[in-house]
């Protein structure tokens, strides 16, 4: 995997230590090296990407070389240290590994990562295949530690969740780090910053030009349609003129910033006409546009701008190649087959898994507020999915941790309704303590849910500070949710087991009628780390085929068959829910 | 180049089947692509993982109309994804259908049989297995991944064989699992016999 990769280059380059926060699609570097690493790599799971951002600051500070692997999205909270420490620099080479997400298919936003390397002015690297990955992450390390600079290094969900036939070395520990050495350097200072300023803008042109010859940033053919093209848009661009190639030149820029003018000028000096290729924004179109009215030349840029490409989602060989089609006239490669009178499929949305106990605990809630007006803020995690019918219990969800501030600001702006805040347990040692701080300094009126599965479970069920164990194996000490709301000053702290349905609706009533900032923690753990319980079945004697079960909890084991409900034995794991809610009691273990 | 397409519901299974496949292409000294849907998806969700190999693979993804083979591991998931097949590509079916929340919430099951009946009507080759009798053979539902690529092995269309999978599986399974899923290899591949 492309992520793998990244990790095995980063390990082969001497990385000492590696810290990040879970997210699709970055999650699987920080898993591999802690899987490969050889002695003497220190790795974690960070609070959040802001405290993992500073943990790699402080290692490449002291002249370690550092690691740090985030989504897109955790790049905006880690975004006040990677403002500052460009101006600052560091001695030991400094990666900062950003998954960016294009569709998107498992984020909030688009956003693109290579635009924060502008706004930083830290070197951005793209990688285009898990293969370049492997070895661009070793050059990235050179280049950050040559320059005393943090760089990027950038990838997208198909180079990171694509697999490629790689040969890995055998990795060796890396040398111990020179230590941190006092100096005025590290101290960021308005002065500094206004040299640092100047210094920066002054590299630049340099970067630029010592980019330009860079290896990987390429212009391959003589054809006279050039294409422009980074990432994995390059190869979607190679297979959609494969058997074509001498109509074409294919500017291949594996630094977007600084930009490789240089070969830029040189790629559209020798073509009639440019199209660019690029995912998610129109970073390489805009540089090119740039340098065109720079260098007054007269040549043609189509891409994201006048519409030519796509302006969101994904790209692919079949959309490059449409685009020929439609800008040059050239007949398509790839041709969708038309099939007729195809039955129709429902669509398929992700739910929450069969007995997961989300489930119970947004049921548990909905019912004790039935009749009452109540707003359920979201969060970010598997428990975004409670909004889907017939839960329908998700009404907001913005970013991480936002739910509790934001119930907060509905209550003051609207006293009249119950303002509920889901938040999962590494979301709320990520960033919801704050948020919770908010409520009682400002004196809001809400209830905090805590969603604690013991695990961080969307991305793949990683360790937090709550689980008492380590990335590295080790076994620390956990931080009790409870302890830390009551530390925080809450009165009212209840922990209840969701699956127990009569008491956690009775807990969720008796909170409802108290004011102030009141919190129940709904503990039992996510289903994919407990051995599975025997399944229920459905006794059909006793089925009056009501289907309360099917409409109101949305399992995905429950089906309607023969005006009765049945339970699909291969993926209920017997949380028991069903069983508690169905008027006539037909839902029961099946006799050994 | 050959391409396999496998499609399905999260937690059936699809990425540890695309893995084997590549992991025995690897063992013929090919190249391997492979992408995976992982994520929120997974989560009872389509997955689709896509599966290149050869001499050289130019990119992750498999275009429309260009896979050799299509596995599914469900037969509504197979249909959706019928498109990317070639007009004389291989598909491989499990025959149960895991009826999404949303069409038992609206009383709109769809009938696993149309769905079948559809594959087998408009592809030139359409190799049913019987996900039920899976699951009792090899004593779990979680064997279907590895019987569909036994079956695909035996087919031949993709160029590897029997061998190549089983050297994959052996090095890609747990060893507690193993036996499980040797039969439901043994068990795809009779499947196509005859």
């Amino acid at each position: 995997m492309g992520n793998e990769a990244i990790a095995a280059g980063a390990l082969a380059a001497g990385v000492s230590l590696v810290a990040g926060y879970p997210g699709t699609p970055s999650t699987e570097v920080l898993e591999t090296v802690a899987k490969r690493k050889p002695d003497g790599v220190y790795v974690e799971w960070s609070v959040n990407e802001k405290a993992a951002m500073e943990v790699a600051a402080g290692a490449a500070y002291a002249g370690a070389r550092s690691l740090v692997t985030m989504k897109q999205v955790g790049l905006n909270v880690a975004s006040d240290p990677l403002m500052c420490v460009n101006y600052i620099g560091i001695k030991g080479g400094m990666v900062v590994f950003v998954a960016d997400d294009p569709g998107p298919i498992s984020s909030q936003t688009e956003q693109d990562t290579r635009h924060f390397g502008q706004y930083a002015k830290i070197p951005v690297f793209d990688a285009s295949s898990p293969e370049e990955a492997f070895e661009m992450i070793q050059e990235a390390f050179d280049f950050s530690e040559e320059h005393g600079t943090p760089v990027i290094f950038r990838a997208t969900t198909r180079v990171c969740h694509s697999c490629a036939s790689i040969d890995v070395p055998v990795f060796k520990s890396p040398a111990p780090a020179e230590g941190f050495v006092k100096d005025s350097r590290w101290v960021i200072f308005p002065r500094l910053s206004f040299e640092s300023k100047k210094r920066l803008e002054a590299r630049e042109p340099k970067l630029a030009e010592l980019f330009a010859a860079y290896k990987r940033n390429t212009v391959t053919g003589h054809g006279r349609i050039g294409i422009a093209c980074g990432g994995v848009s390059y190869a979607y661009v190679m297979e959609a003129i494969a058997g074509r190639e001498e109509e074409f030149t294919v500017f291949k820029v594996a630094t977007p910033y600084p930009f490789p003018t240089k070969l830029a000028a040189e790629f559209l000096d020798g073509v009639e006409t440019c199209l660019v290729i690029e995912e998610l924004d129109s970073v390489l179109e805009d540089a090119l546009t740039y340098m065109k009215g720079n260098l007054e030349i007269r040549k043609e840029i189509k891409g994201k701008r006048d519409g030519s490409v796509p302006c969101a989602g994904e790209l692919s060989a079949e959309i490059v190649d449409g685009i020929l089609e439609k800008l040059f006239g050239m007949p398509r490669r790839i041709q969708t087959p038309a099939f007729d009178d195809m039955p129709s499929i429902p669509v398929r949305p992700p739910v929450l898994c069969a007995g997961c106990p989300h489930r119970a605990s947004f049921y548990a809630v909905k019912k004790a507020m039935a009749g009452k007006k109540a707003v359920f803020c979201g969060d970010i995690g598997c428990y975004t999915l409670g909004n889907a019918a017939p839960l329908d219990m998700v009404d907001t969800c913005l970013c991480m941790g936002a739910g509790i501030t934001i119930a907060q600001g509905l209550n003051h702006a609207d006293k009249a309704s119950v303002n509920f805040a889901f938040v999962g347990d590494s979301t709320f040692f990520a960033s919801g303590i704050t948020g919770v701080v908010n409520a009682v300094y400002n004196q809001a009126d809400m209830i905090l849910i805590v969603l604690d599965n013991s695990t961080t479970a969307m991305t793949g069920h990683q360790p937090h500070p709550g689980i008492g164990r380590t990335m590295m194996g080790e076994v620390s000490a956990a931080v009790s949710i409870e302890n830390v709301l009551k530390g925080i000053g809450l009165e009212f702290v209840r922990t209840v087991d969701p699956l127990d349905y009569t008491k956690s609706v009775e807990v969720i009533k008796e909170a409802a009628a108290l004011k102030g900032v009141r919190a129940v923690i709904f503990k039992s753990p996510c289903i994919a780390i407990v051995k599975s319980g025997a399944p229920l079945a459905v006794d059909s004697a006793k089925c009056v085929g009501c289907a309360k079960c099917i409409r109101e909890l949305g399992c995905p084991a429950l089906s309607f068959s023969e005006k009765k409900a049945v339970i699909d034995e291969t993926l209920c794991n017997g949380c028991g829910l069903c069983a508690k809610i169905c008027p006539t009691g037909c839902i029961g273990r099946e006799e050994a | 180049m050959r391409s396999c397409l496998l499609c399905g519901v999260g937690g059936q299974g699809t990425v540890l089947a695309s893995r084997i496949i590549a992991a025995a292409a690897m063992e013929r000294g090919l190249f391997a692509r492979t992408a995976e849907t992982i994520g929120m998806a997974q989560r009872g969700g389509c997955v689709v993982s896509h599966v290149r190999i050869g001499e050289q693979v130019p990119s992750p993804l498999i275009p429309p109309g260009q896979a050799d083979a299509l596995l599914g591991f469900e037969p509504g998931e197979t249909v959706r994804n019928l498109k990317y097949l070639k007009p004389d590509g291989v598909v491989i079916v499990g025959n149960r259908a895991v009826q999404p929340v949303t069409a038992a919430l609206a009383g709109m099951d769809y009938n696993a049989e149309t769905m079948l009946d559809y594959l087998k009507s408009h592809v030139k080759t359409c190799i049913v297995l019987d996900t039920d009798e899976i699951t009792r053979s090899c004593g779990s539902p979680k064997a279907l991944n590895v019987a569909l690529v036994g079956a695909m092995a035996r087919s031949g269309v993709m160029g590897l064989d029997a061998k190549d999978i089983e050297t994959a599986v052996r090095a890609r399974v747990k060893p507690r699992f193993l036996d499980m899923n040797l039969k439901a290899l043994q068990y795809g591949a009779d499947c196509v016999r005859g």
